[in-house]
């Protein structure tokens, strides 16, 4: 995989009033291309300034950004809007021209350009058809639906064959069928285009249904870093865990626990279940040669990237020597933790 | 109500009513170009934007602020021998057309200025993001996207210059407000006053209608 999207070392201070604001710490990242690359974070984490630096919307303190081969974050004003040409953006407030149609959006770009009329009139019918809208070309935004809306402007990101877009939490100001809608068509500008995507979001589900990597975002630094399945299924700090649980919900949050624990008063823990073997059914195995019996209180599979995780939470009944031998069982297969008595 | 003499009174009324238009139609148009540059260049000298300049939008904006407050009878009065250098002389229509000028000028600046800075940022930077670069952005974004505002706040200049008119027409200027002036004020002939009252009303809705048509094709939402 070759490298789109480099950041190193990157840091922003912001200052206003004579308040300094460290926006960005030393943030160092790779996009390949072809991902489709996932930041999220709280707001205010620095995710939008990170993405910004992307086409120079903002310009690090210090460090570099490098796209394509490019040091982009010191490119003249001039060069800038060249580069910028090949690097498509699209903005939770759509940003369209209202008083432009449809169309005539979508040309803006290819009019900057200098592609000739008759060249715009083929690609704008090309990028409607390509984001669905191939019936509204002569309507106003003002009279198309916020899906619609942000398929103009993916249109409009598109329109000069970029090899990167990117997203400044382009779904957060839509509703989740609308939100399904767009990814579906992000998705299908990364994999019939080719075009690398990094976007940035506050929606885990949003990373969960289309991103292969992420990072985690918090204090203007990155926290947590991997492949989608990764971060998923391991997520390191309390952030990315509270992330992950918003959209995972197979680990019991503490109130659930408690109510468990009302009802199943024996042992209970937690079994990890990740990249196992299908086939093998090392739960009610370990259970069986051990003469112990279990119930499943809590619990959850998820696929991400084709691969499955997840976990259980089972109560063991039977002797303590045979619930102790299980557990020892269990641990010899996977990641077990034990849920502390109350 | 005394008998009226239709005859004598028609050719006046005429006559009035093409001094005001000359005075109406002379005096926007000047001001019209005279407020918009005005306005750019008080939008393109803010702080942040395009040819920021901190001097060049602290005296312009000083300027403004000093003459918008001046009610326009005192303007026009102190403008007369601005107007005598200009014109020639201080009476006629043409000749109030100065004063008229300034005055809408300064108003019109403002509207171009707060209509163009009220433009969402977020489209200036969609722009600046696909590479238009600030010029551009400034004429194919900004303007375009502020031109619905502006026009009703270009309409809004021409009622009132309508107004202005009236009390310019009295200073010299001849017109419609004028002869209500020697008619009604001074002669008592409501009638007169009258069939003035309604032509002004006529033109100030027709004005009104012509702006919201206007606007209307251009703003979309």
């Amino acid at each position: 995989m070759t490298t789109a999207i480099a950041f190193e070392n990157v840091s922003k201070m912001f200052e206003t009033n004579g308040k300094k604001f460290e926006a960005l710490r030393d943030v160092s990242l790779t996009v390949d291309h072809g991902d489709i690359f996932g930041i999220v974070g709280y707001s205010g984490a620095g995710k939008s300034t990170l993405l910004r630096m992307v086409n120079a919307l903002e310009r690090p303190s210090s460090g570099r950004v490098i796209v394509d081969g490019q040091v982009i974050s010191t490119l003249s004003e001039k060069d800038l809007s060249v580069a910028r040409q090949r690097i498509g953006m699209i903005f939770q407030q759509f940003n369209l021209l209202y008083s432009r149609s449809v169309y005539k959006n979508i040309a803006y770009p290819l009019r900057l350009a200098g592609l000739p009329k008759d060249k715009v009139i083929d690609r704008v019918e090309e990028l409607l058809d390509f984001v669905g809208l191939g019936d509204k070309a002569l309507a106003y935004p003002a009279q198309l639906s916020g899906g619609q809306k942000q398929r103009v402007g993916i249109a409009r990101a598109l329109a000069n064959i970029p090899d990167i877009l990117i997203s400044d939490e382009a779904t957060s100001a839509l509703d989740p069928q609308t939100t399904g809608e767009v990814l579906d068509v992000l998705r299908r500008v990364n994999r019939d285009l080719g075009v690398t995507i990094l976007l940035v979001t506050h929606e885990m589900d949003v990373i969960r249904s289309i991103a292969n990597k992420v990072a985690v975002m918090e204090d203007g630094r990155v926290i947590d870093y991997g492949t989608a399945y990764e971060v998923f299924s391991n997520p390191r700090s309390a952030t990315t865990k509270r992330f992950v649980s918003s959209v995972l919900h197979h680990q019991p949050p503490a109130d659930a626990i408690a109510r468990i624990r009302s009802v199943h008063r024996g042992r209970l823990v937690q079994v990890h279940l990740e990249n196992q073997d299908s086939s093998d059914p090392f739960l009610s195995r370990a259970a069986r040669t051990n003469g112990v019996d279990f119930t499943i209180v809590y619990g959850g599979v998820n696929e991400l990237q084709g691969q499955l995780f997840g976990s259980l939470t089972v109560e063991l009944l039977g002797a303590d020597a045979a619930i102790e031998a299980t557990i020892a069982d269990l641990r010899a297969a996977t990641q077990v933790t034990e849920v502390p008595r109350a | 109500m005394r008998e009226v003499d239709l005859e004598a009174l028609l050719p006046r009324i005429v006559k009035a009513a093409w001094e005001t238009l000359v005075m109406l139609t002379g005096s926007f148009l000047l001001a019209s170009v005279l407020g918009l540059l005005l306005g750019l260049l008080l939008y393109a000298t803010r702080p942040g934007n395009l040819l920021q300049n901190n001097i060049t939008f602290t005296v312009l904006n000083f300027i403004i602020n000093i003459i918008r407050p001046i009610p326009f009878l005192i303007l026009a009065v102190a403008l007369i021998p601005v107007t005598r250098a200009l014109v020639g002389t201080s009476i006629g229509p043409v000749a109030v057309i100065p004063a008229l000028t300034v005055a809408a000028s300064v108003a019109i600046a403002r509207i171009v200025e707060s209509n163009l800075v009220a433009v969402d940022p977020g489209t200036i930077e969609a722009g600046a993001a696909m590479g238009a670069r600030p010029w551009r952005i400034l004429f194919t974004i900004v303007i375009p996207e502020a031109l619905g505002p502006l026009v009703l706040g270009l309409t809004y200049i021409l009622v009132a210059l309508v107004d202005a008119t009236a009390v310019a027409g009295v200073l010299g200027g001849g017109g419609l407000g004028n002869l209500a002036m020697t008619y009604g004020y001074q002669r008592f002939d409501w009638f007169v006053v009258i069939v003035i009252v309604v032509l002004l009303i006529v033109l100030v809705q027709s004005a009104q209608l012509l702006g919201n048509r206007l606007s209307r094709k251009v703003i979309h939402r």
